[in-house]
């Protein structure tokens, strides 16, 4: 679904990944993991192209997302992705936040639209916010409806950066318990998070980052079990003793 | 000429009242085409584009950098040059229409300074995710990010309209008669300067007021609740 092959990629004569890959079965879950500035990021952006690279190449779902006769848009629409601070439009209802690139990019109707978008919110639990605008509405809350926004477009994968890092960790289970739920409904899933919970109980695989290189890409089983590399076993250490 | 006579007022009224029309119609014009074509040239100022940040930054510079005056009285005499070279045959426009396109022209280099500040203020993530759910540039400034930035920049938009409206009086330059220009004209006349500018002072004073009340209002009503 997701191949990653040599990517590498440079801000100027910063190299800040290099010559990563790696690839995402289809209803496969990776997560990724690694310590800040690794590169995680930037890694899972090249994926929907809101980050270029300047070599290697990246094939979503047969299309090569390097390729300048890609049509970027339509491939991103179907990818979906949610981000570390949720960034659901703050000046749009819950419903319009829903509603909005299914009807402005996959030329969906209103009312089609609008229908698909309460049915989703319903599934995150929070039918009953559909008229609210997301400042009214706990970090928790946001991220759940940034998942809905997302699986509206009906994705092929799902990219997610961090998703809970940004909550109160009150409310980290009730995004998990989405993400989760997604995982075993066979969602194709590339999660940067550092909730070892969830890797634990979805992941089939996990990708250690380094300083822009992929250090580590094992099998769960594998990497939790024993990592062979000194840097992987030294962050597990610090972030599973937390 | 001792006691204070505002039937000077009354005895003139229709063509106060005509001036004051014209005052706010230019007004009206201008910033929403100022509006219009600064939100344009802000977005050619932030795109990637070298060209056509070089245009937008000279336009801006340009415009904001020569007095508003000198503008009218240029444009009242290159427009029908222009003109007169497009159409091949002499059009005169008059003084009081080629003042609409000159403060539309303007103001639009003031109201880009305001809507660049807007955009800007967005943060990068929600560009990001506008692009994340397959819109295009073109989708993701129209939808996500120009009105994020307007309602933000409102007041200072607003702000900038107070302004605009006050310098519309500059047009005496060229003949043409807007509010304050009647007033002036009257004055001349019937020789009541007080009774005149207080009632001119007063009308200007609740028509800003009044805007300024609005622009508190917009704020409150159409706020982003975050
Ligand atoms: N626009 C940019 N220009 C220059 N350097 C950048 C830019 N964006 C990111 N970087 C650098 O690239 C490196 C990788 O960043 P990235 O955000 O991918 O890391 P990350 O693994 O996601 O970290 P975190 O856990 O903090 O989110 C960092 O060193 C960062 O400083
Ligand atoms: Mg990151």
């Amino acid at each position: 679904m997701i191949e990653i092959k040599n990517v590498s990629k440079w801000y100027g004569s910063f190299q800040v990944l290099t010559d990563c890959t790696t690839q995402v079965s289809k209803s496969e879950v990776v997560v990724v993991c690694g310590p800040s500035g690794s590169g995680k990021s930037t890694l899972i952006k090249c994926v929907n192209a809101l980050e270029p690279f300047q070599q290697g190449s990246i094939v979503v779902n047969g299309i090569a997302v390097e390729d300048p006769k890609t049509d970027l848009p339509k491939l991103r629409a179907k990818v979906g992705m949610v981000f570390q601070n949720f960034e659901l439009f703050p000046h749009m209802t819950i419903t319009d936040n829903l509603a909005i690139a299914q009807i402005k990019v996959l030329g969906r109707g209103r009312e089609e639209a609008v229908d698909k978008g309460l049915k989703l919110l319903d599934r995150v639990g929070l039918k009953s916010q559909a008229a609210k605008f997301p400042g009214q509405l706990s970090g928790g809350q946001q991220q759940r409806v940034a998942i809905a926004r997302a699986l509206a477009m009906d994705p092929i994968c799902m990219l997610f950066d961090e998703p809970t890092s940004a909550l109160d960790p009150e409310m980290i289970n009730e995004v998990l318990d989405v993400m989760v739920q997604l995982a075993h409904e066979g969602m194709t899933m590339m999660c940067v998070t550092h909730e070892m919970g969830f890797a634990r109980k979805v992941a089939n695989r996990v990708i250690f980052m380094d300083r822009g290189a992929i250090v580590e890409d094992a099998a769960k089983e594998d990497f939790f079990g024993q990592p062979r590399s000194e840097r992987a076993q030294t962050f597990l250490a610090k972030i599973l003793n937390h | 000429m001792s006691d204070f006579d505002f039937s000077v007022i009354a005895a003139n009224w229709a063509f106060l009242a005509e001036g004051l029309r014209y005052t706010l119609q230019v007004t009206v014009t201008a910033m929403l085409g100022g509006i219009l074509i600064g939100t344009l040239l802000a977005l050619m100022r932030l795109s990637s584009i070298v060209p056509l940040q070089w245009f937008a930054a000279g336009y801006v510079n340009v415009f904001r950098s020569v007095p508003l005056v000198q503008v009218i009285l240029a444009f009242y005499l290159i427009i029908p040059l222009v003109l007169q070279m497009i159409t091949g045959k002499s059009t005169p426009i008059g003084a009081a229409n080629s003042a609409y396109f000159t403060f539309t022209i303007f103001e639009a280099a003031y109201y880009s300074e305001i809507m660049r500040s807007g955009i800007q203020s967005i943060p990068k993530g929600q560009i990001a995710a506008g692009y994340a759910l397959g819109f295009t540039y073109g989708q993701t400034m129209r939808f996500v990010v120009l009105p994020q930035a307007f309602r933000n920049m409102l007041p200072v938009l607003l702000t900038q309209t107070i302004i605009l409206f006050q310098d519309i009086s500059l047009v005496y330059a060229i003949g043409a008669t807007d509010f304050f220009g009647a007033a002036d004209k009257i004055t001349q006349r019937d020789l009541r300067p007080v009774e005149m500018y207080t009632t001119v002072a007063v009308v200007y004073f609740v028509i800003c007021f009044t805007l300024s009340r609005l622009v508190k209002l917009l704020q409150s009503r159409i706020a982003i609740i975050r």
